[in-house]
């Protein structure tokens, strides 16, 4: 991987080998007595943009959360890049967590830390790379979700779309194969939610990271992803290219699903 | 009422060590009950029952006993099992172990507090946990908290007088002692009230100004 490129993966760079990066098998999760997801299987191919929609509560977020470690399946297998997820120990974890990324609905910036440390306090701790090294990279980043200027700032004197660009900057600077996001407009006031998708359709663009995207946003859905899997209670009911999916879907739930939110 | 301000006067030299002693012992009984409020907090949260359990016993109980007691059994039952320590040793020891158990419960609520989505985030990032307590969880919390420590920085000086009870000589000691010698009691309990007062309430402004600043 380059060093001297901001973003992860910049478009060109060969995936490692053909398989597919993600990898659920027969995953099952439970929350109490209700089945969020119910034997999963899915798989996503490297580089490609996948968006998740459906009800909510039809375990979308689950997905993500459990590729993210956030919590664990019932039972099944996860596998990202060749690497388990689940079951491994939690050092095999800890490693192939890292070829993951994530931007939260809420941000999550640490408030504690200048908008720099928060870009720079992961690669320098978990990467091991200098501080200097860490900093051109983050203002790179900083650069690319154009708050060049903010480094110095705290994320509470920012706007939600500022916060969650900085977020994504955060995200990207792990340089991950894999980029989820969950919701990530949902909180922001609606004039600001056109800035942070423009973003991420740029970075959909101009990199091949694969993207796992849980969202309501149809029209931004249509644009960026290769597929789209509609969920009805913790299963796949129908997938395909979002022309297909949005134009001319197969299945009745996904239509009503559909004409409810367009 | 008899006062005499020649006697203030006299007794103004003992009045200074025990001031002195009386910081001291405050000082000291701070960073005990500041750093071992924060081993009970961490300990009560570990994956570990063993360790958890104990802990919570343990605090629970000095919690719940009074701090007289504990100096006494500190000061006159430790030694029997061959553990002496001076005066002085077992009023800091005692009094900052008395108010670890509540400091405990301060910085627990402070960690609490904290968002889950900060640990979501750390965990995202791959921050190893002792880097998200020391990074990220920790000072959030601290922050948080900092005001209540300050409460019971104050309520250890008001209970630092229970010091003399073992032979400590800080302020009240240094009066008691100085009226036993001269008779003049009145003088000494005065000042050393006054001198309370001129500690404890500018520490409580001070703390609210804290509280406010940091509510913002």
């Amino acid at each position: 991987m380059p060093a001297d490129t901001a973003l992860p993966n910049p478009a060109g760079a060969a995936p490692a080998g053909g398989r597919e990066l993600i990898r659920l098998d027969q995953v099952t999760k439970r929350f109490g007595g209700t089945t969020v997801l119910d034997r999963l299987d899915f798989t996503v191919d490297p580089g490609k943009h996948v968006t998740l929609i459906g009800p909510s509560g039809s375990g979308k977020t689950t997905i993500l959360r459990l590729l993210m470690t956030l919590t664990k399946p019932d039972e099944g297998t996860i596998t990202v890049d060749g690497e388990q997820l689940f079951p491994a120990s939690e050092k095999e974890r800890r490693e192939a967590r890292k070829k993951i990324g994530m931007v939260f609905q809420q941000f999550n910036l640490f408030p504690n830390m200048t908008v720099l440390r928060n870009i720079t306090e992961a690669p320098v701790t978990v990467l091991g790379l200098s501080r200097d090294e860490a900093e051109v990279r983050a203002r790179e980043l900083l650069d690319l979700v154009g708050l060049a200027d903010k480094c110095d700032a705290r994320p509470t004197q920012l706007s939600g779309g500022q916060q969650q660009r900085v977020a994504i900057a955060r995200a990207l600077a792990m340089r991950p194969r894999v980029l989820l996001l969950d919701e990530v407009t949902s909180a922001l006031d609606p004039e600001l939610v056109a800035g942070v998708l423009d973003l991420l359709r740029d970075i959909a663009r101009s990199t091949d990271i694969t993207m796992l995207c849980v969202t309501h946003e149809m029209n931004f859905a249509r644009d960026i992803s290769d597929q789209v899997l509609m969920f009805d209670a913790g299963r796949v009911i129908e997938s395909g290219p979002p022309e297909k999916l949005f134009g001319d879907p197969e299945q009745e739930r996904t239509r009503e699903f559909l004409s409810a939110v367009l | 009422m008899n006062w005499n301000w020649s006697t203030l006067d006299d007794f103004l030299p003992a009045f200074g060590h025990g001031l002195l002693v009386t910081l001291q012992a405050l000082v000291l009984g701070t960073l005990i009950a500041f750093a071992l409020g924060l081993v009970w907090a961490l300990a009560q949260r570990s994956p570990l029952r063993a360790v958890r359990w104990p802990v919570t016993a343990v605090t629970e109980f000095i919690r719940n006993t009074p701090l007289l007691v504990q100096l006494f059994f500190f000061f006159y039952v430790l030694p029997e099992w061959g553990l002496t320590l001076s005066a002085m040793a077992t009023g800091v020891i005692g009094l900052g172990l008395h108010y670890s158990t509540y400091t405990a419960e301060v910085y627990r609520a402070g960690i609490d507090g904290v968002p889950v989505g900060q640990w979501e985030a750390a965990t995202a990032l791959s921050l190893p946990r002792s880097r998200t307590w020391t990074a990220v969880v920790l000072p959030q919390a601290l922050r948080r908290v900092a005001p209540a420590l300050g409460n019971y920085v104050i309520a250890m000086l008001k209970d630092s007088p229970m010091l003399m009870t073992i032979g400590v000589l800080e302020m009240l000691g240094q009066a008691r002692q100085y009226g036993s010698r001269t008779f003049h009691m009145n003088e000494p309990i005065v000042a050393v009230g006054i001198a309370f007062i001129l500690v404890a309430y500018p520490a409580s402004l001070l703390l609210r100004a804290l509280e406010r600043r940091l509510a913002r």
